[in-house]
């Protein structure tokens, strides 16, 4: 620490007016806590330091703030009996400051929700023209690539899908069979259960764990990708990085997610049989029947096209934030929670429009 | 004399929705090895975007053989852009992939060789860069020179009229900074490849630079441009002290 003397206790120091200039003498080595003075009066100020005994970094930080406040006020500054190091130091974070003009803006920058809502949009145009591309043979996804991605979300989400949906079973079962035990209707918790995870809750379970899983690698590789510039190193080739790195994602996730659907619905039934048997008493031989009778084909259509519906929200919310990341570690974290809670939102949202729609729709 | 292969005119490059440098005109002549300097923070790199395509000029415009590099349709852009080899400066190799498949990857997408041929070009651009061995490793598996040199072997993988590295030796020791600008004089003169380079190595700029352009981070606009002893010798106040600073360092 630059001192030209040791520190000694501080005093005050005030403002006085002396022929039409604010001086403030300064004196021992005080730290500065004074009011700008009234411009009224007069826009010149001096800051006399001819008795100053001794400084530190503190005080120089003091005049660097009492200066900038001063000129912020109008007033005009001059110096007088500065010691030769704070002078010095303070002239350094002058120069820093005049360093650089601030720039000129090259357009405004739009509101942050608004900018979002845009890119997201932009984003799913992007992907249906890819998608539409691919479809007509202009573009080409890579296989492997698709395999690789089907070997990231299926095989590996499998069990926490499976133990998921299992325990909303049991839940719906009990939930059910309490209801339906005071109108004397346990037969029809077969139908409850079953109907329940094949149409609703298998899909949404699904949707929730893949976003956590999946969403969130998929935003976290890309987001890596864009950090390092393997994104732009794509885009000077003329690889479309949505062709390149998002259709074998979400291909892989529409193909995963019908088998997803299927083993969670039947562990959600499954294990919805256990509380149906041994709490409400339901035979196991009419429990089964009653789910096949309940179960018809709108039913498994609707859960099919609910669970492709989220499985894709999943993928583009995941894909959306990493392609959109920052370029730097924190942006990484920051778009991988992005498309987590992106996708739950996303999925919240689609699966109330479809039940609101099939309802109105008559199924 | 024939006709510059970049053309750059009246240029005016942002970053974070500012103008970073404004008003650059300068050329990029076929055969010369052009390096862009400037002190850290002078936007080298921005520039560097703006002229593989990846950003929108605010103003002015980018011709690489007489074509507007932003303008037009996305197709004939990106077959221009497919001309010249970009060196990322963090390498920006695909992480997924191996050494060999980084570099047969552009060769699969945009030329009609065979497997076997797409893999001999891509094992012989890793020779020229002197990774003979990389060609099943991952990048993650590599030094930081040799990825560096990964990189510049990707950037040659389609015989590019025209290669743009944006500072090569940053992060390098000085010895294997040196053997990297020796590399790039090597393709130049055997490939008979333009080269365009950002860096903020002085030494560097000595090594290879046939002319310097100078970009001035606080009145945002390029300088200076000629050969760069010339510029020690003869140029602009600030030029001399940030080259000579650097030469007699």
């Amino acid at each position: 620490m630059n001192s030209a003397a040791p520190a000694s206790p501080s005093h005050t120091s005030a403002w006085r007016l002396e022929q039409g200039v604010w001086m403030l003498h300064l004196a021992g080595t005080a730290g500065l806590d004074v009011a700008a003075p009234s411009v009224d009066i007069s826009r010149r100020a001096c800051i006399d330091a001819t008795a100053l005994k001794g400084w530190d970094i503190g005080l120089a930080a003091s005049l660097w703030d009492l200066r900038a406040r001063l000129q912020r006020q109008g007033l005009q500054v001059e110096w007088s009996g500065l010691p030769a190091g704070l002078a010095e130091l303070l002239a350094l974070a002058q120069a820093g400051e005049a360093a650089r003009e601030p720039a000129a803006a090259v357009r405004p920058v739009p509101g942050h929700a608004l900018h979002e809502a845009r890119l997201t949009i932009t984003f799913f145009g992007e992907v249906l023209i890819a998608l539409a591309r691919w479809l007509g043979g202009a573009a080409r996804v890579r296989g492997s690539d698709v395999l690789q991605q089907l070997d990231q979300t299926g095989p590996r989400s499998a069990p926490i899908v499976l133990l998921s949906c299992a325990l909303v079973g049991v839940m719906l079962a009990y939930m059910g069979g309490a209801q339906l035990e005071r109108i004397g209707a346990q037969g029809f918790l077969a139908g409850v259960v079953t109907v329940g995870m094949v149409r609703e809750l298998a899909g949404l379970m699904t949707g929730v764990i893949l976003s956590g899983r999946v969403g969130a690698a998929f935003a976290a590789q890309l987001a890596t990708m864009r950090a390092g510039e393997e994104i732009d190193a794509l885009r000077v080739l003329g690889v479309d990085p949505v062709v390149h790195l998002v259709l074998p994602r979400l291909l892989a996730l529409l193909l995963m997610a019908p088998a997803l659907l299927a083993f969670g619905a039947l562990a959600g039934i499954a294990a919805g049989a256990v509380p149906a048997t041994l709490v409400y008493g339901v035979g196991a031989s009419e429990y089964l029947q009653q789910s096949l009778r309940a179960l018809t084909a709108t039913h498994l259509w609707i859960g099919l096209f609910k669970g492709l519906l989220y499985a894709a929200l999943v993928a583009l919310a995941g894909c959306r934030e990493g392609l959109h990341a920052g370029r730097s570690a924190e942006a990484v974290g920051r778009a991988t929670t992005a498309a987590v809670v992106k996708a739950l939102v996303w999925i919240v949202t689609a699966a109330c429009a479809t039940t609101v729609a099939f309802t109105a729709m008559g199924y | 004399m024939p006709p510059p292969l970049m053309q750059v005119q009246g240029l005016s490059v942002a970053a974070g929705g500012q103008i970073v440098q404004q008003g650059l005109d300068f050329e990029v002549r076929r055969g010369e090895v052009l390096v862009i300097v400037g002190p850290s923070g002078c936007g080298k790199s921005t520039l560097l975007r703006h002229l593989v395509g990846l950003e929108q000029p605010a103003t002015g415009r980018v011709l690489f053989d007489g074509q507007d590099l932003h303008q037009g349709a996305e197709a004939p852009r990106a077959a221009l852009r497919r001309r010249f080899g970009v060196m990322f400066q963090a390498g920006a190799l695909w992480s997924s992939m191996t050494l060999g498949e980084n570099l047969m990857l552009p060769l699969r997408l945009f030329t009609a060789l065979d497997a076997a041929e797409r893999e001999r070009r891509a094992r012989f651009k890793l020779a020229l860069v002197g990774l003979n061995g990389g060609f099943d490793l991952l990048p993650a598996q590599l030094s930081g020179g040799m990825r560096k040199r990964a990189a510049l072997a990707r950037a040659l993988a389609l015989d590019p009229e025209l290669l743009m590295l944006d500072e090569p030796g940053s992060g390098l020791d000085p010895l294997n900074a040196a053997r990297l600008d020796e590399l790039v004089l090597h393709l130049r003169q055997y490939l008979g490849t333009t080269v365009l380079m950002v860096t903020h190595e002085i030494a560097s700029v000595f090594a290879v630079a046939d002319r310097a352009l100078f970009l001035d981070p606080q009145e945002r606009r390029m300088t200076a441009i000629g050969p760069p002893q010339e510029l020690l010798a003869h140029g602009p106040a600030a030029v001399r002290a940030f080259l000579g600073r650097a030469a007699t360092a």
